[in-house]
């Protein structure tokens, strides 16, 4: 069953189509890699999905109902969240008051002004077991500006999880991070996503995670889907083995 | 990189509880030890203190630098005045309040086209909007006064139980002094809360991370926009305190220098903590006063200041104590 469908959905930057009437679907329960080389519009169109961009032309669909137009703020309460590329945090914040406070968005506490943040111990538990599942716990008091890039990168998967989503997309989880620390971040993601019976999809460039770790994959290449099928499909697919993997060798 | 600022109930801390205790005793014993022209300077500096408070949720907390927040501190000192002009209150309580009221009114206006926009921008819009206020206070003189401006006799304080009495420097020296200390109490309590809040949390997160603050639910445009008309309100009260101290308002409380002291306060004192705004204010208007009687080029003397504070204390008075509180306290750990 389709949790989230495109249809012919499209964006445009000026003569650039980077998203061209792509029918994307996403079932629930899988874990789902979307692949392609840099500028093959991946980005673009988990951007347009999750809100940060508008699209031209197109629908897309979220659990039965037309999210086309709903702004990010709606479409996070319907349940779908994501990290970024570029690890996007609260800096000066610690490693607790980011979870905490993706916490207090999502129950809707910051509304409130009149009590203190630090008296609310559902939410410091909550908090805590978060960091703890994301092996984050001693470094709850550390300002997430001062974390390792690994940890960084973690730190911004627990944020998007603490949201509680429906569907979660892990924007390159493990770029920038050395080839040391990738298998364990995606060991850790992704044991927390299946047991969150969340879905994902994970865009990805490193092809030995893309295909030990998913269950389907969506090669996408200028703007348009090349093949989508399961890892051993996409690993006998001839196209995207010249297209994106360059010489035929898939791992 | 080790503070544990949300959730931890070190936010009491002991020693926090101690310094501001023993800041608030200070300042209570001020009338009883201090002449009269101390107790006044350290009550305008008050004064300007939770101008400064509300101003720093702005640009501290949510990552927003006003140039424009003498409208809002001249709209609180207009509206006293105006109350008195043309329907002769002399009640504080309700000078207070209109106060409040007036300058939520303008900064709600304002907020709805300032807070769209950030850095620059935001600074320009709020520094323009102001001169609006400013214009219209030199020209609408029939209204206003003009360049004279307009006169506040002393108030009567408490529904008259603190009435001014014949000695107007006894009463701004002790009763005055004590009603702006009580008002700024509840200020510095009010505006703790509510950068303690989930809501002031959410305003840092906007500050440190736009983008990242929507993608977590917060709807960033309306959370500024109240950040903006309580800075407003904060700024507003210490404006309808200021004007029976001063006895007098005219447009320069509206004039883009004056935004530029609340801004000098904060920085002074350090943005980045909670009592910097405060330290500034009050160690600012000490400066001020002294420059004045010291040199005819006092502008310039606070200037060399400025320049001097930004180069070498980037931090503020605050920031630069509290590091070298914590190097002392490194050093001295086996």
């Amino acid at each position: 069953m389709s949790l989230l469908e495109t249809t012919a959905i499209t964006k445009t930057f000026g003569a650039n189509r980077a998203v061209d009437a792509v029918d994307f679907t996403v079932r629930a329960g899988e874990l789902l890699a979307l692949i392609g080389s840099n500028g093959a519009g991946k980005t673009t169109l988990v951007n347009l999905i999750s809100g940060l961009l508008r699209a031209d032309e197109g629908t897309i669909r979220f659990s039965g109902k037309d999210i086309t137009r709903q702004t990010v703020n709606q479409r996070i309460r319907a349940g779908i969240a994501r990290s970024f590329q570029l690890v996007n945090l609260f800096d000066h914040l610690s490693a607790f008051d980011n979870v905490a406070l993706t916490i207090f968005a999502r129950q809707g506490k910051t509304r409130s002004l009149t009590t203190l943040a630090g008296r609310d111990q559902a939410v410091a538990d909550e908090s805590m077991s978060i960091l703890k599942e994301f092996g984050l716990a001693p470094k709850a008091p550390t300002l997430a500006g001062g974390l390792s890039q690994g940890e960084r990168k973690l730190l911004d998967v627990a944020i998007a999880y603490a949201l509680r989503p429906t569907l979660l997309f892990l924007d390159e989880p493990t770029s920038g991070v050395s080839t040391r620390e990738k298998a364990p971040i995606m060991d850790v993601v992704t044991s927390i996503v299946r047991s969150g019976n969340i879905t994902a999809v994970v865009i990805e460039h490193d092809m030995d995670i893309v295909f030990r770790y998913s269950d389907r994959i969506v090669a996408m290449h200028q703007g348009a889907i090349l093949a989508d099928g399961t890892p051993d499909e996409i690993r006998r697919n001839e196209q995207v083995t010249t297209t994106l993997i360059g010489t035929g060798e898939t791992a | 990189m080790t503070e544990l600022a949300l959730a931890s109930p070190r936010v009491w801390s002991g020693r926090r509880v101690v310094i501001g205790a023993l800041a608030v005793g200070a300042l209570a014993v001020i009338p009883a030890v201090a002449s009269p022209f101390q107790t006044i300077t350290i009550c305008y500096g008050l004064v300007f203190a939770i101008a400064a408070l509300g101003f720093n949720l702005l640009l501290g907390y949510t990552g927003l630098l006003s140039f424009g927040h003498s409208a809002y501190f001249g709209t609180g000192a207009y509206v006293v005045a105006l109350l008195v002009k043309y329907l002769g209150v002399a009640s504080m309580e309700l000078f207070v309040l209109a106060g409040i009221l007036g300058s939520i009114a303008v900064a709600a206006l304002f907020g709805v086209v300032c807070v769209r926009y950030t850095r620059i921008f935001f600074g320009i819009l709020t520094l323009a909007l102001s001169q609006v206020l400013w214009s219209l206070a030199l020209k609408l003189f029939w209204v206003t006064g003009g360049s004279d401006g307009l006169r506040v006799p002393t108030p009567t304080l408490l529904g008259g139980l603190g009435g001014p009495g014949a000695d107007k420097v006894e009463f701004i020296a002790h009763r005055y002094y004590y009603y702006v200390l009580i008002l700024f109490l509840v200020a510095t309590a009010a505006m703790w809360v509510i950068v303690s809040s989930p809501f002031g949390k959410a305003l840092q997160a906007i500050r440190d991370n736009e983008t990242r603050a929507e993608f977590v639910g917060v709807q960033v445009w309306k959370y500024r926009w109240i950040a903006f008309v309580i800075s407003g309100a904060f700024t507003g009260l210490a404006g309808a305190l200021w004007v029976p101290l001063n006895g007098l308002t005219t447009p320069d409380i509206l004039y883009w220098p004056f935004s530029g002291r609340i801004v000098f306060f904060t920085v002074l004192g350090g943005f980045r903590t909670f009592v910097g705004p405060i330290v500034g204010a009050i160690a600012y208007n000490y400066l001020e006063t002294y420059a004045v009687g010291f040199t005819v080029y006092w502008q310039l003397v606070l200037g060399i200041v400025l320049v001097l504070l930004v180069l070498t204390m980037p931090t503020g008075l605050v920031g630069t104590a509290i590091q070298i509180f914590e190097r002392v306290r490194r050093a001295r750990r086996p």
